[in-house]
């Protein structure tokens, strides 16, 4: 048989095998195994995930809880009820920042060009590693709202409080893509992390997560209003404390659906490609 | 899924590559290659580092995509069929490896699934390539408590998860020390008995000796030589002899007389004072005996006296004229690193 005596039936063989979807949610249940199977292995990785939001309650209630609440008319009981919906829409953002990391160290430890050699959906290693992060996530949420709870955090609305939590992943997993794209591009697992530090940084101080922007001069005011990540908290304290949200829901479902449509492709091709 | 089973476009080659060109930048990874590897034989592709072996290896895998020329593996092209490739194609080697963090039954299960195997098949096969690879003891502990042996033998494990048609074998020993070296071979040996085509890169003589049937012999990208084992080392113009005289201080009046004599073959007598040996090249069993017969005659005691096959470093002098490339050339390892960057 050669190229040029090809039947009609042989041309079509000629082209690449799809890959259906049921094939895809194996592998992709496969890897998740696989990424599950990491944590059981190095149970010290959910370190992060767990401590995260013990530190960041503590520390923004006792620290700056009684002075931020006193300058919003209460005290720090009022600034529980502000940070808790915050820190809530901020979990599945600091996922993000360590999924890159982690996706770098995989792909210097040479077991992703086995992956890549096999006959599997490219996505379905980034897939994996998304899906194990939002339940990574899930366990943070847990843990921060029994912190939440204990110093002094009144649950008022239970779907509001749900609504956030899957916001807050819709827009951690947007992010995850730029991350899992730094994760594939930068060279070593410290520059991606150094990287994750330096953007989401700014982004998260200079954002109404941790304080009311009213105090804050002009020009900082204009960056935390068209900061997304001021929308998500916003959106976050509407939906549990009462309060309009749709602009402020409009404005990060945008942003993360953007984020996802322009990062998710470039992440893909950059796995699918990287030399 | 059903596995396709084309009859290869080469005509018996299960392996068919044309003119493949790859460039890093300036560094030329591979500078228009051509090889053909038949179906059920194993082929070495002997180079030193940085000569393209591994880029070769990795685009033969899909794993990068060639600038320019045609490679077809088991009938499916490399650039547009790369799923259906994958399918009947296996990786072994410096850089493909194993999950560390996984036990071994894990990451033999975890490619099983990746493979489309259902999950009792997965299960069977993983337990099945345990015992094979004699890796059941340790199947239950993770990959990075194993020996450099046992995970060598993970890796090769892995590769045949999905009875591949073509296996890739990508230095599949260096770094290792010799005892492990030959359980590596062994087992290597006993998959080619199982009928795979074997693609072998490999920096070692000796390794192209035990496991190839067929050599093409690379250097800075480029085909150099090629052909059957017996016929590239009669090129290359036979074996070394090591004489190790039982005085060591008879290493230079012995090395001296050899010269005198002119015995040689295509390199130089070498004095290896570390070894306390000297390194004679010899082209035919005539100056091996006269090699003996000189030493007797002037009465030097030999402790030992061994042939070998020509080091790769002779492989190359005899046939560029130029001693193998420095290693410190880019290797298409560094090469990729600065791609990424």
């Amino acid at each position: 048989m050669s190229a040029a005596t090809l039947s009609p039936t042989q041309a079509a063989d000629m082209a690449d095998s799809p890959i259906s979807l049921r094939a895809h949610l194996r592998h992709t249940g496969a890897l998740i195994r696989r990424n599950l199977l990491w944590i059981r292995q190095d149970p010290e990785s959910m370190f992060d995930a767990i401590l995260f939001p013990v530190i960041f309650t503590l520390l923004f209630v006792y620290v700056f809880g009684g002075s931020i609440g006193k300058s919003m008319g209460g005290g720090q009981d009022q600034y529980v009820q502000y940070v808790v919906p915050g820190l809530m829409a901020m979990m599945g953002m600091n996922m993000a920042q360590g999924v890159g990391t982690g996706f770098n160290q995989d792909f210097n430890s040479g077991v992703m060009d086995r992956f890549r050699s096999l006959p599997i959906g490219r996505g379905s290693v980034l897939f994996a590693k998304i899906a194990v992060e939002l339940m990574r996530m899930l366990c943070a949420t847990a843990v921060l709202m029994v912190v939440a709870v204990l110093v002094g955090y009144d649950i008022h609305r239970w779907a509001g409080l749900l609504a956030s939590v899957g916001l807050s992943a819709v827009f951690g997993s947007a992010l995850m893509w730029v991350f899992l794209t730094l994760g594939v591009t930068m060279k070593n697992a410290q520059s991606v992390q150094a990287m994750g530090f330096l953007v989401l940084m700014p982004l998260q101080f200079g954002s109404s997560i941790f304080a009311p922007t009213a105090s804050m001069p002009g020009w900082l005011r204009h960056f935390t209003d068209y900061n997304p990540l001021s929308a998500l908290a916003d959106t976050a304290r509407g939906l549990m404390e009462g309060g309009p949200v749709a602009h402020d829901l409009w404005v990060t479902l945008i942003w993360s659906v953007g984020l996802t449509a322009v990062m998710a492709p470039v992440a893909i091709h950059k796995f699918r490609t990287k030399a | 899924m059903t596995r396709i089973d084309d009859k290869p476009l080469g005509g018996g080659h299960a392996v068919t590559v044309r003119g493949l060109v790859k460039h890093y930048g300036e560094t030329k990874a591979l500078d228009g290659v051509d090889l053909d590897v038949r179906e059920g034989t194993v082929m070495g592709v002997l180079g030193p580092n940085g000569a393209g072996k591994t880029t070769l290896v990795r685009i033969l895998s899909t794993l990068i995509t060639p600038d320019a020329g045609r490679a077809t593996v088991a009938g499916y092209d490399v650039v547009r069929q790369p799923r259906q490739l994958r399918r009947v194609t296996g990786l072994t080697g410096q850089y493909a490896s194993v999950d560390e963090k996984l036990p071994g039954w894990e990451n033999l299960y975890l490619i099983g699934r990746l493979l489309d195997l259902s999950r009792r098949d997965a299960r069977a096969r993983a337990d099945e390539l345990l015992e094979r690879f004699s890796l059941t003891e340790a199947a239950r502990r993770p990959a990075s408590t194993y020996s450099g042996g046992m995970r060598r033998r993970l890796d090769l494990a892995a590769s045949m998860i999905g009875r591949p048609a073509v296996l890739y074998l990508d230095e599949p020993t260096t770094g290792l020390d010799p005892r492990t070296r030959n359980e590596v071979w062994d087992e290597v040996k006993a998959m080619v008995g199982d009928g795979v085509t074997v693609l072998l890169t490999t920096q070692y003589m000796e390794e192209a000796e035990q496991l190839a049937t067929e050599l093409t012999v690379v250097d800075r990208g480029k085909v150099i030589a090629k052909g059957g084992i017996e016929e590239l080392k009669a090129k290359v113009g036979g074996r070394t002899l090591r004489v190790r005289p039982a005085d060591p201080l008879e290493l230079r009046p012995l090395a001296h007389l050899l010269d005198e004599l002119g015995i040689t073959g295509l390199a130089t007598t070498t004095v290896d004072t570390d070894s306390g040996t000297l390194l004679v090249p010899i082209l035919s069993d005539e100056q091996l005996t006269a090699v003996v017969g000189a030493v007797t005659a002037r009465g030097i005691t030999i402790s030992s006296i061994t042939t070998e096959l020509p080091s790769l470093d002779e492989v190359f002098l005899s046939l560029t004229g130029h001693r193998a490339s420095a290693p410190q050339d880019a290797t298409p390892a560094d090469a990729r690193q600065e791609v990424a960057a």
